[in-house]
């Protein structure tokens, strides 16, 4: 991989929350088609650190680029770079007013200024891929929470984004759910999507994940293939993190 | 005189005339009322700083002021200033005014009541904050509202009888006026309120079925119907 | 025109107004109170008879505008029954007061149907005959319930006082309405006025939820409503 490929880059966050500072600097660069799984305990700050990226929450210091543009500081211009940059969240946040297709399209219209027809058609298109087209007419209370969260999906993919950050998408999820919504992020890891995931999804990271961060008290603790952070005796902090939730599931 | 020939030849057409009166009173108060209702409940929960307190200090004013007071406000008050209006549209504008005060209660109810997530996986989209407001969550507030707005609309039903205070000869007023004519007071007011009780009766029904067709497939509705 | 001194010369007048305001709307509540709690016990234990009549009552009370039913008892009803003798301002409070218990048994009795199956079982099992136990078991419970919403309707009797104007009842905005007459100073006036039924409007507001929060039962009721 060369610099030329570089999607995002992530430079020096910090963010404070009151007194208390949940980043303290972290950096990283995403290459095009990658997919990077962020791991840690619970309030290292890892949702903080997805909002600070597509600025739902203003990082206090460094900056956010997309494609050699700048993200943090662009003004009204990062109504823009959100279209680019994907979001899928664990509670899938869907419109509740409106049906799963107009959930798609919604932002296809307001926001990328389509017409209809050509709207409706990538919504549905949208809703294919995830394999929801016949839910298209079925609001969100009508939907299970996989499928609520696979169009949410859908609904992040019709903006076309150059990056998706999903935030612990399986988490309110059932085991048998969550299979289907991992199905659905595997498949578009393989078509090269570029990705940030945060989960605890072992399984997931090691068969997808072109690397892990493990974070922990707002900086990135460990850095590394999924094989290497697991099985590199260098390396100890996630595994002890992953030997404790381990050992509570087993309770 | 002959009761009969005093219900069908005197009172009843008199007090359709007045019927059609009440029916612009609201006709051209009811729209507006919703309108300012919306932009108060909005710019109070989402407006800077200033127009949110403007917003809250409007209802708190509107909502502690009688109606009526407020309707000599506007028609005796107000031409002391060089303002004047005809009695119809001192009484349209008072309605409003109290409509929206209430009708903007209810919406701000709706509003706090959507989660934050919608307006964030909105913004996440690239929606501005206004886009989100527009086509996220104020869709599914007014939908919330919809009970208590109902409710304000039957009111503003009753209580267009109020512009009679000001010389509007509508139901209320047509009635009066046969009453005081003919001194057959009871008589004449009954069928004043049979009219207004079908007018209202019809209403309630009306905005119950409204609620059921507005309901979003799946969920429970929360809140109960509009009652009278 | 120096408008300062004349108001405050007609201060005391329009003052004067308030005492009778007030009257009417304690009037009204009290009334609203005694008829309405009765006619919600109807409603959720009385026979079908009952229950039938007080639906009617309330259909027909909250039907119909404060001014219709004000010109209807004052012009028709009361003198038609021989009862042409009472004063505006008795006409008045007793509209009031029955149209606020329309209003008000609506408050109770769902304040008395929130009140769980369990606590008439329970009470029941006690050996309690279903008289004593809605009156020393539902009741205690279903009036601390009803108290948010009834103190509600305070600003609701208040507001609509002021349409007794229209039968001649010497209350504030009546006294309102002869000081403009008499000065010709109207926005001032009719403004000291509505500053007055705010004062009223909130304050009283405000003592109604101090005396909830005096009769509150630790742990009850909170989110009940
Ligand atoms: N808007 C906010 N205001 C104040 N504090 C916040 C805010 N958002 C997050 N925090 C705090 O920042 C810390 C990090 O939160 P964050 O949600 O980023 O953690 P996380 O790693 O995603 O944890 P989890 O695994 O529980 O989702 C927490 O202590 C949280 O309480
Ligand atoms: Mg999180």
């Amino acid at each position: 991989m060369n610099d030329n490929d570089i999607v995002l880059r992530v430079e020096d966050i910090h963010k404070s929350f009151g007194g208390t500072e949940v980043l303290r600097g972290v950096s990283f660069d995403v290459h095009c088609g990658e997919t990077k799984v962020f791991i840690g305990p619970s309030g290292t700050g890892k949702s903080t650190l997805l909002r600070c990226i597509n600025q739902l929450t203003p990082p206090d210091r460094g900056q956010v680029w997309l494609d050699g543009e700048e993200v943090t500081n662009s003004g009204a211009r990062i109504n823009y770079f959100r279209q680019k940059i994907g979001m899928v969240f664990q509670n899938f946040f869907l419109f509740d007013h409106l049906t799963a297709l107009k959930n798609v399209e919604l932002a296809l219209l307001k926001v990328k200024g389509m017409g209809k027809a050509e709207a409706h058609e990538k919504a549905l298109t949208e809703l294919r891929q995830v394999g929801l087209e016949e839910w298209a007419d079925h609001y969100p209370a009508e939907l299970s929470g996989g499928q609520a969260q696979r169009v949410s999906i859908a609904r992040a993919l019709a903006m076309d984004p150059d990056v998706i950050l999903f935030d612990e998408p399986t988490s309110a999820l059932d085991p048998e759910l969550t299979r289907e919504v991992l199905e659905v992020m595997k498949k578009l890891a393989r078509n090269g999507m570029t990705m940030l995931v945060v989960t605890h999804e072992m399984g997931f990271a090691c068969s997808v994940a072109n690397e892990v961060l493990f974070m922990e008290n707002g900086v990135v603790a460990e850095q590394g293939s999924p094989d290497l952070l697991l099985h590199d005796p260098q390396f100890t902090r996630m595994k002890d993190f992953i030997g404790r939730i381990d050992s509570r599931m087993d309770d | 005189m002959d009761q009969t020939a005093f219900f069908f030849e005197i009172l009843f057409p008199a007090l359709m005339q007045g019927l059609i009166v009440t029916l612009q009173l609201i006709a051209c108060s009811a729209p507006f009322g919703l309108a300012l209702g919306v932009a108060i409940a909005v710019g109070r929960q989402y407006g800077h700083p200033v127009i949110s307190w403007l917003c809250k200090t409007y209802v708190f004013f509107i909502k502690g002021t009688p109606l009526l007071l407020l309707l000599f406000i506007l028609y005796f008050g107000l031409p002391s200033i060089g303002i004047t209006f005809t009695a119809f549209v001192a009484s349209v504008l008072g309605f409003i005014l109290c409509n929206s005060a209430y009708n903007a209660e209810y919406i701000r109810g709706g509003l706090i009541s959507i989660k934050e997530g919608q307006m964030v996986a909105a913004q996440a989209l690239g929606m501005t904050r206004w886009q989100a407001i527009r086509s996220v969550v104020l869709p599914q507030a007014l939908r919330r509202a919809i009970p208590g707005l109902s409710n304000e609309f039957i009111y503003l039903i009753k209580y267009s009888s109020l512009a009679y205070m000001l010389t509007v000869i509508e139901l209320a007023g047509a009635g009066k006026q046969v009453a005081t004519k003919y001194f057959l007071y009871t008589e004449s007011f009954a069928a004043v309120a049979v009219v207004y009780l079908v007018l209202v009766s019809i209403t309630t029904v009306a905005v119950n079925i409204l609620e059921k067709r507005v309901v979003v497939p799946g969920t429970v509705r929360a809140n109960p119907s509009a009652q009278l | 025109m120096d408008v300062l001194p004349i108001l405050i010369d007609w201060l005391p007048y329009l003052l004067s107004g308030v005492s009778s305001t007030l009257g009417l709307v304690f009037a009204a509540l009290g009334l609203g109170v005694l008829l309405g709690l009765p006619m919600a016990l109807g409603q959720v234990y009385g026979a079908r008879p009952i229950r039938w009549a007080v639906g009617i009552y309330v259909w027909f009370f909250r039907g119909l505008p404060i001014l219709i039913l004000l010109f209807l008892f004052w012009f028709g009803i009361f003198p038609a029954i021989g009862l042409g003798h009472l004063s505006a301002f008795v006409v008045g409070a007793v509209v009031l007061g029955l149209r606020g218990a329309a209003y008000q048994s609506q408050i109770f009795r769902g304040a008395i149907q929130s009140v769980s199956e369990g606590q008439m079982i329970a009470a029941r099992s006690l050996g309690m005959s279903r008289f004593t136990a809605i009156r020393s078991v539902i009741l205690p419970q279903a009036v601390r319930i009803a108290l948010p919403g009834w103190s509600n309707e305070y600003p609701n009797i208040l507001t609509d006082s002021a349409v007794c104007y229209a039968i001649g009842v010497v209350e504030l905005l009546t006294i309102t309405a002869r000081i403009v007459t008499q000065t010709h100073i109207t926005i001032p006036i009719y403004l000291a006025a509505a500053g007055i039924f705010i004062v009223l409007n909130y304050g009283g507001l405000k003592l109604l939820h101090r005396l909830e929060a005096k009769i509150e039962i630790p742990g009850f009721g909170s989110g009940a409503m």
